[in-house]
């Protein structure tokens, strides 16, 4: 039998929330797949567009960009940024024609460990039908 | 020529348990770059920090990685170490491979290949990074304190006897805040005046404070250590150095409004002083109700009785502008709007009061010179219903949150009523008693133990006048019965808002609010006191509703942290800043229109970053179209790197 397709899931997480959300993960012993890499980022209202196609075009099979609950952001209106960016960024992905499952946002706040683990979990779930992301991939 | 030195942590076997290390050293030993690369059990020991150092000297190293724990542990011991020997501490970077890896998975090998992605991204990182030193400003060693209740007062005489400079900022022609209004105070039930008019005195005395009242913050800008704010003072046309409070003016003044200080139970005149004991001791003539706004006529009545010549007609709103280090925002709290709790007959019947109308009864100082009477004919009530929770735990209808204060203070009116009315009876509707803090559950004892207090467990569901009695329909909830009290009189806890005006101040002072409106404070359990604006520190009911010890407790504590600041010559500010890439700026402006600190602007036709209010959160930079803008050690062509490394192998 075919070993099972494990997608490969780039992360970027802000410092304040999402990032010690997953170290509380880490604290309370939680378990998630290792499907994914983080890349602690100072909010998310930094991701830049070209942070995730630059991802997809690497070849990876799905984004998340986490950040504070909108209204909570340290930076205090950052998210607020991302969501209204990145939302154009999940339209033009699908206009290109990208399954929209392979891009995704959460708000997880720095008390959230089982949250941030759910999100993983949802998420390797959800990528693994779906199968390698060839659509952006540069040939390697 | 990149010599990056690169350490694994086992951690005991907190991570190596769960990842490789070996394996990580030896991958990480062949990446590009890398010209060190070695593990060890506990890298934040004193051998393993001294292991650090001497490669760093041995095999001058330019930049290091740490494959260990959570940056909010040990980056700043790392860091230290790398700048013990000799190289800059933003050389330093650690790659998390516990918290994120080694403790959430359990699958070895894949784990192990996870850990290398992190720490080879991390060394993607390093490699770019400046090296950079601390920003250091200069501190304006005076504080801004805004609001003259108990908490203001507090954390001014606080700071004042630190030997900085305060300015007192309250709104009112008085400070006291709401606690000059109480009668007496849980659960010692000392006189609430008593205690505090010795603190207004001090506040007024003290040679370091700058006391202004009546005035209102307009405007702030700057940054911690150099705030400029501006502050409106209004005016009160009345001369507090000539004025001797003689009260002349208020026997002839012929307009009547309704007496704030009292919350509408008494009337006062145009010309007035809110109590006797206020500070400054003065009087104000009110100009929303003087000149008389329907027949617009000013009758000089007070100016002509006025022996002093006290009175100045001419005087002029003026904004003042003063520089502070540190600001202290103690803005206080509301009681609920009265409009809203119709159910209760609020605003209906006369004899429905709020808790701190029922304070001004039970007053010596108050309308009925401490006699509890009702506000329709003036007798005394026999039976007086009490309600908590009135807006409070209502997510539905009102507040979702307690209000805290409410079971202590309303054991406290039915006690005090007993006190007034020995022959009188207090039924207390309640939903839970929480009485948390030194005394309070003994308080409430002694309010159902010693005066027979009645508390039924249950909400009210109306409220109606019946025959000269207000009828008070409820359930008890314990013994599930319906229950009807023919009262003479209802007192209603109203739930505590953050107080009018505050959402307008935190938007000027650019300070996060809670869902509620009340303060954000920057770390709900390590940080209470301060905002998430270095500088700008809370105080008090504006954060959370709380009780007065509570509100001195923070006061002081706010006024602690003051003091760091005040006390240092000069403030250091992380910089991993923006900086812009002159060549590739056009000048849109797009990013200082994003930027949440106002640090952006525009010179010559190129964004100009200001390093001090510059906080690094990278918004400038996703939002450029033209990669103009860039955090300092975290570039987006660092991200880039990153992001390969990633997804390399």
């Amino acid at each position: 039998m075919a070993e099972e397709f494990e997608p490969r899931i780039v992360a970027f997480l802000c410092k304040w929330c999402s990032s010690a959300g997953a170290d509380l993960a880490g604290v309370s012993r939680m378990e998630y797949p290792p499907n994914i890499v983080p890349i602690q980022v100072m909010c998310s209202g930094s991701v830049s567009p070209l942070y995730i196609f630059s991802a997809f075009n690497k070849g990876a099979d799905g984004v998340l960009v986490s950040g504070c609950h909108p209204g909570d952001c340290h930076y205090i209106k950052g998210n607020y940024y991302a969501r209204r960016r990145l939302n154009l960024v999940n339209k033009l992905l699908e206009y290109v024609g990208l399954e929209p499952q392979r891009f995704r946002m959460s708000w997880v706040s720095a008390a959230e460990g089982t949250k941030y683990t759910q999100v993983i979990k949802d998420f390797v779930k959800d990528l693994k039908p779906l199968g390698p992301q060839t659509k952006l991939r540069r040939n390697a | 020529m990149k010599r990056t030195g690169v350490f694994i942590c086992h951690c005991g076997i907190n991570i190596a348990g769960t990842v490789d290390v070996k394996k990580v050293a030896e991958e990480l030993g062949k990446y590009p770059g890398v010209v060190h690369s070695e593990d060890y059990v506990y890298m934040c020991s004193d051998p393993g920090q001294n292991l650090i150092e001497q490669a760093i000297k041995g095999k001058n190293l330019d930049s290091v990685v740490v494959a260990c724990c959570s940056p909010n542990l040990h980056e700043t011991t790392f860091r230290n170490a790398s700048k013990r020997a000799g190289l800059n501490s933003f050389r330093c970077e650690i790659a998390n491979i516990r918290e994120q890896c080694s403790w959430v998975h359990k699958d070895k090998p894949r784990a192990t290949q996870k850990a290398t992605k992190i720490a080879q991204a991390t060394v993607e990182k390093v490699r770019r990074n400046e090296s950079l030193e601390a920003l250091s400003v200069p501190v304006t060693r005076r504080a801004l304190v805004i609001g003259g209740g108990i908490a203001g007062i507090q954390a001014s005489l606080d700071l004042a006897n630190s030997g900085f400079e305060v300015i007192l900022v309250e709104r009112n022609p008085s400070i006291g805040g709401h606690m000059i209004q109480l009668s007496e105070t849980f659960p010692t039930l000392d006189c609430s005046q008593c205690i505090l008019t010795p603190k207004m005195v001090e506040v007024s005395r003290h040679p370091n404070i700058k006391l202004m009242t009546y005035s209102e913050v307009q405007d702030v800008s700057g940054y911690v250590g150099n705030f400029k704010v501006k502050i409106l003072k209004k005016p009160t046309y009345v001369d507090p150095a000539k004025c001797t409070l003689c009260d002349e003016c208020t026997k002839v003044c012929p307009i009547v409004v309704p007496n704030e200080f009292d919350l509408g139970l008494t009337g006062r005149r145009a010309i007035y002083i809110p109590f006797p004991q206020a500070i400054p001791a003065s009087y104000t003539l009110d100009d929303k109700n003087c000149p008389d706004p329907f027949t617009t006529i000013a009758c000089g009545k007070c100016a002509d009785v006025c022996k002093p010549k006290a009175i100045d007609y001419d005087q002029k709103p003026q904004i003042i502008e003063e520089e502070v280090g540190a600001i202290i925002v103690a803005t206080g709290y509301d009681l609920y709007d009265k409009e809203k709790m119709a159910e209760y007959g609020f605003g209906k019947y006369a004899d429905v009061l709020d808790g701190l109308q029922f304070e001004r009864l039970c007053s010596a100082s108050g309308p009925t010179k401490g006699h509890i009477l009702r506000p329709s004919d003036h007798k005394e009530p026999k039976e007086v219903v009490f309600i908590q929770c009135s807006g409070s735990r209502d997510p539905e209808n009102h507040c979702a949150y307690c209000s805290k204060i409410c079971c202590m203070y309303t054991a406290k009116h039915a006690m005090l009523y007993k006190h007034h009315v020995p022959d009188g009876q207090a039924y207390i509707f309640y939903i839970d008693i929480r009485s948390g803090g030194k005394g309070y559950e003994e308080f409430v004892q002694r309010a159902v133990e010693e005066d027979g207090v009645v508390y039924l467990r249950g909400k009210v569901s109306k409220v109606f006048e019946d025959k000269g009695k207000i009828m008070v329909w409820g359930v008890d909830t314990l013994t599930g019965k319906h229950i009807e009290i023919a009262a003479d009189m209802v007192v209603l806890a109203q739930a505590m808002r953050p107080s009018t005006g505050a959402q307008e101040l935190a938007k000027k002072l650019k300070l996060a609010m809670d869902k509620d409106g009340f303060l954000a404070e920057a770390h709900p359990k390590l940080r209470p006191v301060e905002s998430v604006t270095s500088g700008m520190l809370l105080a008090g009911a504006a954060q959370a509703p709380k009780d007065i010890p509570e509100a001195v407790a923070q006061a002081s504590g706010a006024a602690a942290k003051a003091v760091a600041i005040l006390s240092q010559e000069r403030l250091f500010h992380a910089p991993t800043v923006a900086k812009v890439v002159k060549n590739l700026c056009t000048g849109c402006g797009m990013c200082v229109s994003v930027c949440p600190y106002d640090a952006l602007s525009l010179k010559d036709a190129k964004a100009e970053v200001n390093e001090v209010l510059c906080e690094g959160c990278g918004t400038c930079s996703a939002t450029c179209l033209r990669s103009a803008i860039q955090v300092r050690n975290l570039t987006q062509q660092q991200v880039a790197e990153m992001i390969n490394a990633c997804l390399g192998g």
